[in-house]
């Protein structure tokens, strides 16, 4: 029987949305395979496993030890490829976030097996193969990727699936599972300090107003916040702004930034330089405001404002205000 | 005690920003586009010669390419690093990321004793970011992914700053050990003149397989675990956009009614 497995990535607080997308993904695949779709939730201390299942999991492996806690990839490589060893899953879905990326690759070089990097879709053909969609060459092409080894493993991206369905109803197994890791692996990173809480999510901004070169001077950042704020949306850069330390990285978007898919984003003197589109060319709306009536920009937005900003800028959240 | 050795890991890449995609027959012309070095991995080289500025050392420049790939290994001379190796044979053509961070694990593995590894986050052409943690798994080294910035270098051990699991954190690395940097870190220097012209005339050194001692068996296309089976070159994403030119009052009344804000909330 195949196995689709799902690491379900969590901070010891809280599970990672993505591992949900993934669950729905995994049992679209393991209707094709006819086989079973498990997650497998490791952390510091126990955490409850039934989330896991109402979303679809017909099993959940479950491994605690104080190890986990923290984000050390070499114990989370040694914990995993022992259960993978055990149970000997045919896909393995891991997310790609930072830590994901991180320890995917640990993990397959462990296995010697194959791994596909950052997938923006995932099918079983006729043949029952496993196909990998991802995009390559900074977003240019997409690449479909198939393995000769097993297990095979891909990380995918946050927000590329649908959240499987919550269903109270569903029933599931929990295996509680012995962590088998050597502590002089862990003992190797160590946490000096860590800072939570601060950060901007933007990933999950319903509305993000970027500003970029257009701007001319670090206190006009005040203009981008404001109409932000009068959105109730989170504040996004482009890299230059970032790199003059006019706003911390947390907002940079882009290729070398964060990658948002917002119900609205406006970009605020930016060009639209290819490593900028990266970040927000799949938003639902874009709203661009240049001057530059040539600026790339326009091309891939669905309104386009064409003007100084300086006057723009003030003149929405006026509007946005009166409306109210 | 040994000098510290640094290794630094550095592809050759295409200029993303001329590289012509041919969206008819989906393919990537190559031969478009000048080459130069994987800007994530000038930032990976500029802190390895941070490091040797600071405590002293050697920094060794590896890559795996065709030949032409020497022309990066000597612009990473002319940045700061003392020895260009380049991995170079049709053996090597068409490796995925796990067989290049093999043949880069053995390669590391012949250079000899290390203190620590240097790499990008990604290529802007491979784009996976496999290839740093992977070789770090291959030399059984702990590794820390995603580098922004690094606070302390010490003899044994690194002081770096890292984002994971929604939160920032400073961790500290026992060497031997890797880290794979985000252009965040800092700002690589250029090259002066005088260090480009020294850097010409360097020799670099071209390894084999026989010379990492690598099974041929596990590199090239064979040997690896995956196999690009098809490849779709999309038209870029463009849209039809509506272009709003009036004064900016008029303007912003239309797209706020586009938008059915007007009267929101
Ligand atoms: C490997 C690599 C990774 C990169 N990663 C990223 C990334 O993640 N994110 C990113 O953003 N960039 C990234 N870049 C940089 C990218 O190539 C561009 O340099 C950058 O996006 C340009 O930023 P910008 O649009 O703000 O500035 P510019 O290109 O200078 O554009 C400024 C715009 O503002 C307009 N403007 C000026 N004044 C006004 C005004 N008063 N009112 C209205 N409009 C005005 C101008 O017409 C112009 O179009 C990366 C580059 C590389 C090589
Ligand atoms: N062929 C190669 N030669 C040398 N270093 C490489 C090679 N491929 C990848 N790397 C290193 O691994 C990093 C990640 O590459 P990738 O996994 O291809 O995105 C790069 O930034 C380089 O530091």
């Amino acid at each position: 029987m195949s196995e689709v497995m799902v690491f379900a990535e969590n901070n010891g607080e809280r599970i990672h949305p993505v591992s949900y997308e993934l669950l729905g993904k995994g049992r679209e695949l393991t209707d094709k395979l006819e086989g079973d779709l498990s997650a497998t939730l490791l952390s510091g201390e126990q955490l409850p496993a039934e989330e896991l299942v109402y979303r679809g999991a017909d099993r959940v492996y479950r491994g605690t030890d104080p190890a986990l806690s923290e984000p050390v990839e070499t114990s989370y490589k040694e914990a995993l490829v022992s259960l993978i060893s055990e149970v000997n899953p045919e896909v393995i879905l891991i997310g790609a976030t930072n830590f994901g990326r991180s320890l995917a690759p640990r993990i397959a070089m462990a296995l010697d097996t194959s791994l596909t990097a950052d997938c923006t879709g995932l099918d079983i053909d006729e043949e029952k193969n496993f196909v990998q969609i991802r995009p390559a060459f900074s977003g240019n092409i997409l690449a479909h990727i198939k393995s000769r080894t097993s297990p095979q493993l891909a990380t995918v991206r946050y927000k590329e699936f649908a959240e499987a369905d919550r269903n109270e109803e569903r029933e599931g197994e929990v295996v509680e599972v012995k962590v088998k890791i050597s502590r002089e692996g862990a003992e190797k990173v160590k946490i000096i300090e860590e800072k939570r809480g601060r950060r901007v999510n933007l990933e999950d901004a319903e509305v993000v107003v970027a500003g970029g070169r257009g701007l001319k001077k670090e206190s006009d950042m005040q203009l981008v916040e404001d109409l932000a704020d009068t959105f109730g949306g989170k504040v996004g850069a482009s890299r230059p702004l970032v790199d003059d330390g006019w706003i911390e990285r947390e907002h940079q978007v882009g290729y070398s930034g964060k990658r948002v898919k917002p119900g609205i984003y406006i970009a605020c003197g930016i060009s639209g330089q290819s490593q900028h589109l990266a970040g927000m060319k799949e938003s639902d709306t874009i709203i661009a405001i240049n001057n530059d009536p040539s600026a790339p920009i326009f091309e891939y937005a669905d309104y386009g404002l064409v003007g100084n900003l300086y006057e723009i800028v003030p003149e929405l959240i006026r509007q946005l205000k009166e409306g109210n | 005690m040994r000098d510290l050795t640094f290794i630094v890991l550095i592809k050759q890449v295409p200029d993303m920003d001329q590289v012509e995609f041919d969206y008819e027959e989906g393919r990537v012309d190559r031969s478009s586009a000048p080459l130069e070095p994987n800007p994530f991995d000038l930032n990976a080289l500029e802190e390895a010669v941070k490091y040797k500025e600071e405590l002293g050392g050697e920094v060794i420049a590896i890559s795996m390419g065709p030949k032409q790939a020497e022309s990066t290994l000597k612009d990473a001379i002319a940045r700061g690093a003392d020895e260009g190796i380049l991995l170079q044979g049709r053996e090597f053509a068409g490796s995925d990321t796990w067989a290049t961070s093999l043949a880069l694990g053995h390669a590391i593995e012949a250079v000899g004793d290390f203190d620590l590894i240097f790499s990008g986050e990604k290529t802007v052409d491979g784009d996976t970011g496999q290839v740093g943690p992977e070789v770090a798994e291959f030399l059984n080294i702990p590794h820390i992914a995603f580098v922004s910035g690094v606070k302390a270098r010490k003899e044994d051990e690194v002081e770096v700053v890292s984002e994971s699991w929604g939160a920032t954190y400073v961790k500290s690395m026992e060497l031997p050990g890797l880290i794979t940097l985000t252009k965040d870190v800092n700002e690589p220097r250029l090259p002066s003149f005088k260090d480009k012209q020294k850097a010409r005339k360097a020799k670099i050194a071209n390894w084999g397989v026989e010379d990492i001692g690598i099974d041929q068996e596990n590199l090239g296309i064979t040997g690896s675990p995956t196999r690009v089976a098809n490849m779709e070159v999309p038209p870029p994403e463009k849209r039809e956009s509506m272009l709003l030119r009036e004064d900016p009052g008029s303007a912003v009344n239309q797209l706020l009614e586009k938008l059915d804000l007007g009267r929101s909330k």
